[in-house]
């Protein structure tokens, strides 16, 4: 395993020990909820794929949140991931080209690895007079959507905009903005979260590129990895809503306690995602610990069902 | 007529713009600025709870994740009218002190240096060199001759393959270039360290406020994370705080110096005239007094003439915008709808998503620049420090400030004033938990009518947000961003936007590959999500503005 000793011996160089990398790895497979006996093929596919994989990444009506929270990616180092593992070959927030040397660069790769690209979409797009409301290039989001997904070896929805609409699509809409697979009338892997953990991103692709299939999905295209079980179940809060223990006002003494948001209007209960255990930001905190409500944030529409936020469900 | 060049899509940006350019004489001379999106979220929060709107708004923006969160809770607090506790105004200025760091690094580095760094070009550096270059110019604890080598091995190994993902067809080799192989190799491996020094102090965020992005601990009255205002949590904050002003300190700052020493015939191109900033970081409950960013407008470059900023002052334009009618008003006045249908891209009619904010009647920049300017004009002492010890040592007049280089520059040196006045913000953190007093939220009730405003400035310039609330719900929703001050169109007058004023001058060796256009472009830090606004179109009421 010439090739494996070189890759730590670049790893080392860096910094990172055999045992950090394998760390990583663990992260990511215990994330993808994969057995340990993973971990060796996941470190496979960040140590030094033949081709890397080519990507297209598109936004459309978005904040650009999603984008920003791959780039907080330490499990791969977010270099890692856009330089080493994957060929980012289209992404308008860090790609150099701009313009007519942009738009090139998207109908090249387009062609290039057609069929073989995964797509990965941020944002909603606007349906409402043909999709008059979001253009790049003179082209709506639509008609480069129309472009470019099609032809895809898989399409992910990262983000609630792309995945459901988010919150553009929130009443009245003014741009008639849907998510990918309405707008499209077709199937997509959905990510959603606002933004979603990144860490749920790098497991849907590791699974990709180490077992050549996409992970299982609920029915409404989300991996079970990661969106299994709902917030409310794993809650490390969920022992003070059993004995009735809540928060009924911010800054008070059962707020300084921990006890249970639920009157505060946690969505806690309705909501599928593993904030709770993956946490944010190295495992830093999630809106729980830091003593705010759960807003629902990975559930389809949530910004019309879910609120008012800090009123208990009806 | 000079020949015309349209540049579509600006990457490197937040959200969807488009330049057109026209180009005489190898300068370009006449510019428009185009927003090519419009989303709607003021429309959307008109009759949701006034509560929620914090949470709503920050969605306009992911980049600048947290200062429309802050901003509107701001705007809810002065319409319900409850003051913050002492904790949770310092806390609130770490989170946004945070926020300027990791923005202003991600944006030297990942938005606006591929503009002046030659990636390419790093392949004939002696990494030797350019570690010795590395010692000379920077503190930087990464280097040395086999550091550099790895470096660009790692850009040979993408050249090579063929595969070269984010830095495809990138303007390399232009003749605009001006840095030598050694300094393009020292600038490309800080540009992957950036790339991790923002993952890593974003956790300062997590730390008090859950998460990055999209911050979630904030309430209308103060903060959440009671629970962490804990030795441990505070040791952790300074802890990460500590590595990214060294960053700031040792690489960033150094290399803005170094790059800048190679382009300083940027420092006469892409200036502008006038300049706002509202000013933010209250040190107290006085506002504006006690602002470590002071408020203040600079008309007509004159530093001696700075005055306070008066709100009332600002009107909005939508002559050459695609909404419906032509008359300015004031933000409280509005009435106006957006085109129903495709709108036509017209230089000589309307062409963008984007309103005209004027001043007093005039184009006011916004932003680092801004806000140094009038620290500096105030004679500020943090501020004039920094600002005459760079000019000196880049060996620039003062007048050497309104330029696109003078613009880079400020957002280098707010981020080292911000960054190190931090720390005594944490000291106060500290001395007020250890003398009793805990509070993190202040009780207040809605009230069944009112109205708010919060004027704030963020990482990209002045904000202001407005509420108007009826029957504890909102009636209306108005904000008015810094992109929409920057990169707006003409007005009613036909005066230019800032951005656009800026690139008239700009030099443009190749019109095929126009990377001097990018320069002064990127250098306003353009958010173009947020940027978007309509006004109401059935009354003409306070507050009564909307927004995409």
């Amino acid at each position: 395993m010439k090739e494996e000793k070189e890759f730590y011996e670049r790893l080392e160089k860096k910094g990172i020990s055999r045992r950090d990398f394998m760390k990583y790895c663990g992260v990511v497979t215990a994330t993808m909820g994969l057995s340990s006996s993973f971990i060796p093929g996941v470190a496979e596919v960040f140590a030094s794929p033949k081709q890397r994989p080519p990507v297209i990444w598109l936004h459309f009506a978005e904040c650009t949140g999603c984008s920003e929270a791959t780039l907080r990616s330490m499990y791969p180092w977010i270099d890692e991931l856009v330089l080493d593992i994957l060929d980012i070959a289209y992404h308008e927030t860090i790609m150099a080209a701009s313009g007519h040397q942009a738009e090139d660069v998207l109908h090249a790769a387009a062609k290039k690895y057609k069929g073989k690209y995964i797509c990965v979409v941020e944002g909603a797009i606007a349906t409402k007079y043909n999709g008059a409301y979001g253009k790049i290039a003179g082209r709506t989001f639509l008609e480069v959507a129309k472009e470019i997904v099609p032809n895809a070896a898989a399409t992910i929805c990262i983000g609630s905009c792309s995945s459901f609409g988010g919150i553009q699509a929130a009443k009245p809409n003014p741009g008639g903005y849907k998510g990918v697979g309405d707008a499209l009338g077709i199937k997509t892997v959905n990510i959603p979260g606002c933004p979603p953990n990144p860490i749920n991103l790098v497991g849907t692709i590791v699974n990709y590129l180490l077992l050549g299939k996409l992970p299982a999905l609920d029915d409404l295209g989300r991996p079970l990895f990661a969106y299994g079980k709902t917030i409310h179940d794993s809650c490390p809060r969920r022992s003070h809503y059993e004995n009735g223990e809540f928060v009924t006002a911010f800054g008070s003494e059962e707020a300084k306690m921990g006890y249970c948001l639920y009157e505060m209007g946690c969505k806690g209960p309705d909501t599928y995602n593993n904030c709770p255990t993956a946490k944010y930001n190295d495992g830093t905190s999630w809106p729980v610990e830091a003593g705010h409500p759960c807003i629902g944030c990975s559930e389809p529409n949530f910004w019309d069902t879910m609120t008012p936020f800090f009123q208990e469900k009806k | 007529m000079g020949k015309r060049i349209i540049v579509d899509p600006i990457t490197r940006i937040e959200g969807h713009l488009k330049i057109e350019a026209e180009i005489s004489g190898g300068k370009v001379v006449n510019a428009w600025s185009s927003a090519q999106m419009f989303r709607g979220i003021e429309i959307i929060l008109q009759g949701r709870d006034p509560r929620d709107a914090p949470l709503f708004v920050q969605r306009s923006c992911g980049v600048c994740t947290y200062t429309h969160y802050l901003s509107s809770m701001r705007a809810v607090e002065d319409a319900v009218g409850v003051t913050i506790p002492k904790n949770a105004r310092i806390i609130r200025n770490l989170l946004h002190g945070a926020q300027f760091q990791q923005d202003h690094i991600t944006h030297f580095y990942q938005l606006h240096a591929l503009d002046f760094v030659d990636v390419v070009d790093a392949l004939k550096a002696d990494p030797k060199k350019t570690a010795a270059l590395s010692e000379t110019v920077t503190n930087d604890p990464h280097g040395g001759t086999a550091y550099f080598k790895e470096v660009q091995q790692k850009i040979k190994t993408f050249v090579d393959s063929g595969q070269l993902g984010l830095f495809s067809n990138g303007y390399w080799g232009s003749p605009a270039y001006k840095l030598p192989p050694e300094a393009n190799l020292m600038a490309t491996a800080h540009y992957l360290e950036a790339l991790r020094i923002q993952a890593k102090l974003v956790r300062m965020h997590a730390i008090f406020g859950a998460k990055n992005p999209h911050l979630q601990a904030l309430a209308v009255g103060g903060i959440t994370s009671v629970k962490d205002l804990t030795p441990d949590r505070i040791a952790e904050f300074l802890y990460v705080w500590k590595q990214a002003q060294a960053f700031v300190r040792n690489v960033y700052i150094p290399d803005l110096v170094t790059i800048a020493s190679f382009y300083k015939d940027w420092g006469a191109i892409g200036g502008t005239s006038n300049f706002l900033a509202w000013g933010d970081l209250p040190m107290s409950d006085k506002e504006p007094e006690s602002l470590f960013l002071p408020r203040g407008v600079i008309m007509k470059r004159d530093l001696k003439g700075v005055k306070m900023a008066e709100p009332e002052k600002v009107t909005e334009h939508i002559d050459r915008s695609w909404y419906e009618g032509n008359k300015a008003r004031h933000p409280y006045n509005g009435e106006t709808k957006p085109y129903q249908g495709d709108p036509k891209y017209d230089t000589n009619g309307r062409y963008s998503w984007s309103k005209a904010p004027r001043y007093e009647g005039e184009a006011c920049e916004v932003g680092p620049l801004a806000r140094v300017l009038v620290a500096y004009a105030y004679g500020k002492k943090d501020f004039k420090a920094v600002v005459d010890s760079t000019l000196k040592k880049l060996n620039i007049p003062v007048t050497a400030l309104f330029s696109t280089l003078g613009r880079t520059a400020a957002r280098g040196l707010e981020t080292l004033v911000i960054g190190n006045a931090m720390e005594g913000w944490v000291m106060e953190l500290v001395d007020n938990l250890k003398s009793g007093d805990t509070a993190t939220c202040a009780k207040w009730t809605m009230p069944k009518s009112g109205k708010g405003c919060g004027l704030n400035d963020v990482a990209r310039g002045a904000l202001g947000h407005w509420v108007e609330i009826e029957d504890k719900k909102i009636k209306n929703y108005q904000y008015v961003v810094p992109s929409t001050w920057n990169l707006g169109p003409r007005c009613e007058k036909g005066k230019l936007g800032p951005v656009e004023e800026a690139l008239i001058g700009t030099p443009v060796a190749d019109p095929k590959r126009p990377i001097e256009i990018l320069r002064t472009v990127h250098s306003f830090d353009p958010c173009i999500a947020c940027g978007v606004h309509v006004i109401d179109p059935d009354s003409n009421q306070v507050y009564k503005i909307r927004v995409v």
